[in-house]
């Protein structure tokens, strides 16, 4: 009993040592590459997890699936832009604005849509991207239809402008860091277990009294509500937005991301960011390549791997301790 | 009298794309009936049929009917290895990964049709020539007999086999009820495959009749695949005949709603039908109420 | 305590449950039997809300809890077991009891994200109180295996222990000793009487007549959704109607 006690100490000890090393490690990478293009395309890696994350939580966690979260992210980035280009407003103000929009919305759309399940989910959720991406493409007043809208202001805090790639690095990842971390914490709590319970066993969890529709509704709206951050943030950084970057195809990458790195992992939320977003900007062959590697990426873990790089990797290591320890054993013994 | 010419006009377009819808939502209660999954790659199939007629035609340089043949060949015999070696190898897989393995499997295809095509867009040319057939003062392509020939074949083929044959009758004995149908001596794995690959031929045909009014690109399946399952939910997934009404329904709806209310928004018509019906009446407008299950 | 009035259930065409009515006694352990298909696990799930029933009313003492939903009777304390044992198979054994104590918490998302000190007292208490349920259940020495990975026997028992850490007022358990062999069958048995000894009332479905004849202090007898018999598992051993059931049944 009290040796039980110790090691839940240190198992949440351990994982505050990985966040603490992860995010000093994230917070140095610039300093070695000043200057270079990689960090260029960290900074996109940084926004791609943001929005892995998000869509993990409401994948991984709660097993809801979704095929429209590149609407979110498209909400966050067109009122920002769109606000930004026309009122010199702070647009600070506009991303809790944009936020605050995105999670209204996914409230109000949350509680019919999250009614159904599996496979009905999927269609709806990827109704609803499409609808929204219909909205992008069309309403060419507001947001410059297929064409994009250009000249959005970068962010700034005092003096201090994000449109280098070094401050956008540390905007990005500061927000990164912190859905990261918020989102493990979520893991191990009384919500965070009830989302997964969810996932497991709907029925189940509801007769424990968890309240599944609302509760889907709620990380619903936390997932959206993330997602339209890193929206704003794409759009001020990248100055331009079209609609292609939020269509299905944006969507169908997102998952992927989750999928590689792994249901319910944070830390392979980020590596399926970092992968697919890296791969495609270091290997030019790979441009014509993307979505029938991402097709097979989906189909092969799925199948395989179904805990995803992440799960992958800590299966390796449980096998290989086990094996240590066997072997040490026979050695005792003889 | 122009104002009902052109009403004519758009029904007729509404009915020719609705045709296609059902073929595609055929296709989706098929294989819902047999295994319980919605098969995102479905549209895939679609374009697999226009993309693969385009190629035999215009590389290969075969005649039309041949070309026809070998694409439906090709599409099916695709959809029978999706079947064998995505679905059968997974047992008691949970929705989400089937899910995630048929959305794998959809762009996987598309990403293929893109490498081995490219990504522009072929025309096909219609089975019998584009002179307009003049009736009651509207226009109608022979393309457009086709469609409504072809579908109605299909759909009258589909009854025949499903209410005559015994292959046909023990698959709508797997749908009611596989375990049992197991318990008979029915092989249920063959009628998955079975399921599998007659909606990958009906899928393909399906592109391949509509490619020459629309065009065909690697990337079609994906709207058209969304409309097909537009038209299922519309209409309920317990029943051709229902399929058919939905699909036509839809077709109807959206070519009417592009006529007179706004042609860009053509698409998020079919997608607004598509969740309100979802939030609203999940078991589809024509169909009666299933027994809940949770 | 529980009080069931001309419960029907009609699912399509098929009638599943005719005109039920019954009595569950506080602090009793009711049994209800019948053949396959006689309507027992449905008949739970329109006590747990899962299902709605066709006609009829649920009375919890004197309330009408015929249209509550199942999460609004677990906080009145009514919890279930599965049939075929519902466990969150990612989540540890532990993992699964403490979802059990959901509703005895109050921490709410933003809470539990930022760590504020009113969840982590709130962490430390569920925490215990879990481990407690497993040392009533024996199960902390696989506190730490994933549910997933436990064989049946195990599961069935951490069903029990999480229902039991929703301090229910009330469990319905389906089919508690189906997979178990007879070694696990005492055991449960004994868990059983246990649970009754803590003051909480108990129905069981099962199939295991000896079990059934032993443990219970009245048994309900369906066949065919219709109710066949009542009484004491002396008086139901006797009855003609209940035998020929069950002789007809082969
Ligand atoms: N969701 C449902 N839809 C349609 N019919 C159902 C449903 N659930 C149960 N039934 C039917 O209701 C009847 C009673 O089923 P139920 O599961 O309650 O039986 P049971 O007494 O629990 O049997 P067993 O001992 O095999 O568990 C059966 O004929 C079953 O097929
Ligand atoms: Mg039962």
């Amino acid at each position: 009993m009290f040796l039980k006690k110790q090691n839940i100490m240190t198992e949440k000890r351990q994982q505050i040592l990985v966040f603490f090393i992860f995010a000093t490690a994230v917070l140095m990478v610039p300093l070695f590459l000043k200057g270079s293009y990689l960090l260029n395309v960290l900074v996109f890696v940084g926004i791609n997890t943001m929005l892995a994350v998000a869509l993990n939580l409401l994948l991984g966690y709660a097993g809801q699936i979704s095929l429209g979260h590149a609407a979110f992210f498209g909400i966050g980035a067109y009122i920002s832009g769109i606000i930004t280009t026309r009122f010199p407003i702070d647009p600070f103000l506009i991303i809790i604005l944009a936020a605050f929009c995105a999670g209204v919305l996914a409230f109000v759309i949350g509680f019919p849509i999250l009614k159904l399940k599996g496979h009905y989910l999927a269609m709806a959720t990827l109704g609803f991207g499409v609808i929204l991406y219909i909205i992008f493409n069309e309403t060419v007043d507001f947001t410059g239809g297929p064409s994009g809208l250009s000249s959005i202001p970068s962010l700034h805090i005092g003096s201090l402008v994000f449109d280098n790639d070094w401050n956008n690095y540390y905007l990005v990842w500061v927000f990164t860091l912190a859905v990261m971390l918020l989102s493990i914490n979520l893991f191990q709590s009384r919500i965070g277990r009830a989302l997964r319970a969810i996932h497991d066993s709907e029925v189940a969890a509801r007769v424990m009294g968890v309240n599944a529709r609302v509760l889907k509704v709620q990380i619903f709206t936390v997932s959206a509500v993330i997602s339209a951050v890193a929206g704003s943030l794409y759009a001020h950084i990248m100055t331009f937005i079209a609609p292609a970057s939020f269509g299905f195809n944006f969507s169908v990458e997102l998952l992927t991301m989750v999928v590689i790195g792994g249901l319910g992992s944070i830390y392979g939320s980020f590596l399926g960011a970092a992968i697919l977003t890296m791969l495609p900007e270091f290997l030019r062959v790979f441009q014509d390549f993307d979505i029938i590697v991402y097709g097979l990426m989906l189909m092969l873990i799925t199948m395989f791997m179904p805990g995803g790089l992440v799960g992958g990797m800590q299966k390796m290591a449980e096998i290989t301790v086990a094996k240590i320890r066997k072997m040490k054993g026979k050695n005792a013994q003889a | 009298m122009d104002y009902s010419r052109q009403l004519f006009q758009y029904i007729l377009s509404g009915l020719s794309n609705g045709a296609i819808y059902a073929l595609i939502g055929f296709g989706f209660a098929m294989i819902y009936n047999a295994t319980g999954i919605i098969n995102f790659a479905q549209g895939e199939f679609v374009m697999l049929g226009g993309m693969l007629t385009v190629f035999f035609l215009t590389v290969l340089k075969l005649s039309i009917i041949p070309a026809i043949v070998l694409a439906v060949v090709i599409s099916t015999i695709v959809g029978i290895c999706f079947e064998r070696l995505a679905i059968r190898p997974l047992k008691n897989a949970k929705p989400l990964s089937l899910i995630i393995i048929t959305i794998g499997a959809s762009i996987f295809i598309r990403g293929a049709a893109m490498l081995i095509w490219g990504k522009d867009t072929h025309a096909v040319p219609a089975f019998s020539g584009n002179d307009p057939i003049y009736i009651a003062g509207a226009t109608i392509l022979p393309q457009h007999l086709w469609i409504f020939a072809v579908t109605i074949l299909i759909i009258i083929a589909g009854r025949i086999f499903f209410n005559y044959s015994i292959t046909g009758k023990a698959m709508r004995a797997c749908a009611y009820n596989a375990q049992a149908a197991g318990l008979v001596g029915i092989n249920v794995k063959n009628m998955v495959l079975l399921s599998f690959a007659i909606s990958s031929a009906i899928g393909s045909m399906a592109g391949i009749i509509i490619a020459p009014l629309t065009m065909t690109s690697y990337d079609v399946g994906v709207m058209l695949g969304l409309k097909g399952f537009c038209a299922v939910i519309i209409g309920g997934m317990s029943s051709g005949l229902s399929t058919v009404m939905g699909g036509l329904l839809l077709g109807l709806l959206e070519a009417l709603g592009a006529g007179y209310i706004s042609a860009s928004y053509k698409d998020a018509i079919a997608f607004i039908i598509l969740l309100l019906i979802l939030f609203i009446r999940p078991e589809g407008l024509f169909a009666k109420k299933e027994a809940e299950r949770f | 305590m529980l009080r069931l009035d001309g419960i029907t259930k009609v699912f399509g065409g098929l009638t599943a449950l005719e005109d039920i009515s019954f009595s569950i006694n506080e602090g009793l352990i009711t049994g209800i039997i019948g053949p396959n298909g006689a309507g027992k696990t449905t008949l739970f799930n329109i006590v747990t809300g899962l299902y709605a029933q066709t006609t009829g009313e649920v009375y919890l003492g004197e309330k009408n809890i015929s249209f509550l939903n199942t999460e609004r009777l677990a906080r009145l304390g009514v919890v279930r077991t599965f049939q075929n044992v519902e466990l969150f198979g990612q989540m540890t054994v532990l993992e699964n009891v403490m979802v059990g104590l959901h509703t005895q918490s109050s921490s709410g998302i933003f809470s539990c994200a930022f760590k504020l000190p009113g969840h982590l007292k709130e962490e430390k208490i569920i925490r215990e109180k879990s481990m407690e349920w497993l040392k009533f259940t024996g199960m902390v020495d696989i506190a730490d295996m994933k549910a997933g990975n436990l064989p049946f026997g195990k599961g069935r028992l951490l069903e029990i222990s999480r229902a039991l850490a929703a301090r229910p007022r009330m469990i319905l358990m389906d089919e508690p000793a189906a997979g178990l062999n007879s070694r696990e069958t005492d055991e449960l048995a004994m868990l059983i009487r246990k649970i009754r000894k803590e003051g909480i009332t108990i129905t069981l479905v099962e199939h295991d007549m000896d079990l059934v004849m032993d443990i219970c202090d009245s048994i309900v007898v369906l066949n065919l959704g219709k109710k066949l018999a009542e009484g004491t598992p002396r008086q139901i051993q006797e009855n003609p109607a209940v035998i020929s059931a069950y002789l007809g049944e082969g």
